[in-house]
């Protein structure tokens, strides 16, 4: 993780005895690709291809797989983790990481439970968890980004501060009894099978995917991503952009925050253990570079997809939860090893 | 060197004084803690804590870091439970789990080494991986006290000259890896490689031969910590550690161990791992609820770093502050 910011030297150093291989660089094709294999070449098409064989496998593996309310509830798997995917995909894309996002929504879901407990309605508490995970993103941001503070031990500090404040406030027992409305961010429907999270999702999707792709933000986020001094020296004020990566990071929490609190209707300091693990794996499985620099929302929202059909499809037969997370672990790993044993065979 | 090394001896001597402000503080209204006896317990409980910090440290110092040293304990621990179930003798299994968690981290280091997958990535997912194994195992049984031999149960506890064996192992870590680290070749290539991995080619050394080492010898000791929780505590399921690595990671950090690589102390590493284990005995005692650790520890991490970068940024950088401020 510390490789990030050195990721040039870094390659030197890993290729070890064959560093001659460095020097020489990236290599400058003669002949461009045109537009139409690089798409058909792309990890976001490989995806796309193992999202179609997973939907097929699971449809023949299981006969109660395609039906429109099951999959609209198997869509729960993933609508939350995404949400922050999505900001974390571009907060990797900068070179930095949040491992807190997990503590994050127990914080931001304890603080609406206390709300809650002091009779706020539900107006008041969607503002409380949105201003909890926007405080939370500041204050990782802060520490990264004005102190220069390594992200990754900073998060792993904030995780088990922020985790640990629910703790505090709930110890073993839970807030439960919230009002009937604000079910609705968790358990409502906006048209037939659509759910609430879905559309939120969907529209976070769009709106990453214009700010990333489209923006001069997004251009900025890819310049630190691939060199932070080139980009500062270019007039990118590189502390200000990562605080608010950070910033919508923890904006993001809070939103996936207020859709878990509403969809199980109740807080434990436990809640979300472990979305981080499952929020960088999705990033990473749609194809963003943990060293930072490259990566796109498309590729995330597949990875989305796919991660909520395997679990899905092994929910439905019967797979129990932790064996699932064996899988999205062996999956975080392989789709990184693959294309890299793939590239040493190939050079042999 | 000599400031460094000044500056070094200095971070270690507040972290010392902490330590010893802390102690002072709990004995005002608890003398009963700073009894020989007491601190020898706090020691021994803290033991694991300090086993795997010390494996930690040498992967941090080579510029990774293993999120798995939790996972791979309870894996060995539960392995070492049901070879004691099969009736395999003490003397077997020991070596076996040392074994198995070295073959653990070994997998990690292979990965970071051959592949060059970032080590943070590698030991998420194995992280899991290794803990779903013991799912796989067991089925998700537990296997309890009653379950588990006598010898099996009392080693860890039998007491050698007024410490229990863990702590002995303790300490005998400790001293080997203070050797380790100060005179052996190995142990300089470990800040060789995390204060300049590019230099560290050019003197010959292997970065990801040296990463795979870190790794191995993290993976071993977590395995033998495996061995010794299971059996101090006679109990062995899925979830037992579950989070340690987060412990660990904080231990290191408390304890000056430089997240970027290249820098840390044995010493540091140990007083760091002190200065968790004491809060989390003492706070039963000074009657704060349990539930404060986590919070507690996690601020702990937070002051810590922010006081061991105010020191170690390098000059280039403020420089490179500077000029932004100014325009």
């Amino acid at each position: 993780m510390t490789q990030i910011p050195e990721a040039g030297t870094e390659a030197v150093a890993k290729s070890g005895t064959e560093h001659t291989a460095a020097h020489t660089g990236r290599r400058i094709p003669d002949r461009l690709t045109s537009p139409a294999a690089r798409i058909l070449k792309s990890w976001e098409t490989l995806l796309l291809v193992v999202a179609v064989l997973i939907f097929a496998a699971n449809s023949l593996a299981s006969p109660y797989f395609l039906d429109p309310w099951n999959l609209s509830d198997a869509s729960f798997n993933f609508t939350e983790k995404a949400m922050i995917a999505f900001a974390m995909a571009m907060l990797v894309i900068a070179g930095e990481i949040d491992l807190s996002v997990g503590a994050i929504i127990a914080l931001a879901s304890t603080v609406m439970g206390l709300a809650m407990t002091a009779g706020a309605g539900t107006p008041a508490l969607v503002g409380l968890g949105l201003a909890t995970g926007l405080a939370c993103g500041a204050f990782n941001g802060v520490l990264v980004a004005r102190f220069g503070l390594p992200s990754i031990v900073v998060t792993i500090g904030t995780m088990s501060l922020f985790r640990g404040i629910s703790y505090i406030v709930l110890g073993d027992s839970a807030f439960t009894g919230y009002p009937p409305g604000f079910a609705w961010f968790g358990q409502g429907y906006v048209w037939w099978v659509v759910t609430v999270e879905l559309v939120i999702f969907a529209l976070a999707a769009l709106a990453f995917g214009i700010v990333l792709h489209r923006t001069n933000f997004g251009r900025m986020v890819y310049a630190i991503g691939n060199n932070a001094v080139a980009a500062r020296f270019s007039g990118i004020r590189v502390e200000r952009v990562k605080f608010i990566l950070f910033l919508l990071t923890g904006l993001m929490s809070g939103i996936a925050a207020i859709c878990l609190t509403s969809r199980l209707g109740s807080t434990r300091p436990s809640i979300a253990a472990g979305f981080e693990l499952e929020v960088v794996t999705i990033v990473v499985l749609g194809g963003v570079s943990i060293l930072g620099g490259s990566g796109s929302i498309p590729g995330v929202v597949i990875a989305a997809l796919v991660m909520g059909l395997v679990t899905f499809g092994l929910g439905l037969l019967n797979v129990p939860g932790i064996v699932m997370s064996i899988i999205v672990g062996a999956l975080l790993i392989g789709v990184i090893a693959l294309p890299r044993l793939w590239a040493m065979m190939g050079k042999r | 060197m000599t400031i460094l090394k000044s500056r070094i001896k200095s971070r270690e001597a507040i972290l010392a004084l902490a330590i010893v402000v802390l102690l002072a503080l709990i004995a005002s209204r608890f003398p009963g803690f700073v009894t020989p006896a007491n601190l020898a317990r706090v020691f021994t409980d803290t033991s694991p804590l300090i086993l795997l910090a010390l494996g930690q440290m040498a992967v941090i110092v080579t510029k990774c870091i293993d999120l798995s040293v939790a996972a791979n304990l309870a894996l060995c621990g539960m392995i070492a439970a049901l070879m004691d179930g099969a009736g395999v003798p003490l003397l077997l299994i020991l070596p076996t789990v040392i074994a198995l968690g070295a073959g653990l981290g070994a997998v990690n280091g292979l990965l970071v080494w051959r592949l060059g997958i970032p080590s943070i990535v590698v030991t998420l997912g194995t992280m899991t991986i290794y803990r779903g194994t013991i799912f796989l195992l067991t089925g998700g049984a537990w296997i309890n006290a009653h379950q588990m031999g006598d010898a099996f149960k009392a080693f860890p506890r039998m007491m050698v000259l007024g410490l229990p064996v863990m702590g002995w192992i303790a300490v005998a870590a400790i001293a080997g890896f203070t050797l380790l680290l100060t005179r052996t070749a190995l142990g300089r290539a470990f800040y060789a490689v995390g204060g300049n991995p590019h230099a560290a080619v050019y003197t010959g050394i292997s970065v990801g031969r040296t990463q795979f080492a870190a790794f191995v010898l993290a993976g071993a000791l977590a395995g033998l910590t495996g061995y010794l929780w299971v059996a101090r505590y006679a109990v062995a399921y899925v979830d037992i550690a579950g989070g340690f690595e987060l412990d660990v990671v904080a231990a290191c950090v408390i304890g000056g161990i430089a997240i970027a690589g290249g820098a840390g102390s044995v010493a540091g590493c140990v007083m760091g791992a002190l200065f968790l284990g004491i809060i989390k005995n003492a706070l039963p005692v000074v009657g704060i609820s349990p539930f404060w650790q986590m919070a507690i520890s996690g601020s702990a991490i937070l002051i810590a770093i922010a006081f061991n970068a105010r020191g170690s940024s390098s000059p280039g950088r403020i420089i490179l502050k500077q000029a932004e401020h100014r325009t």
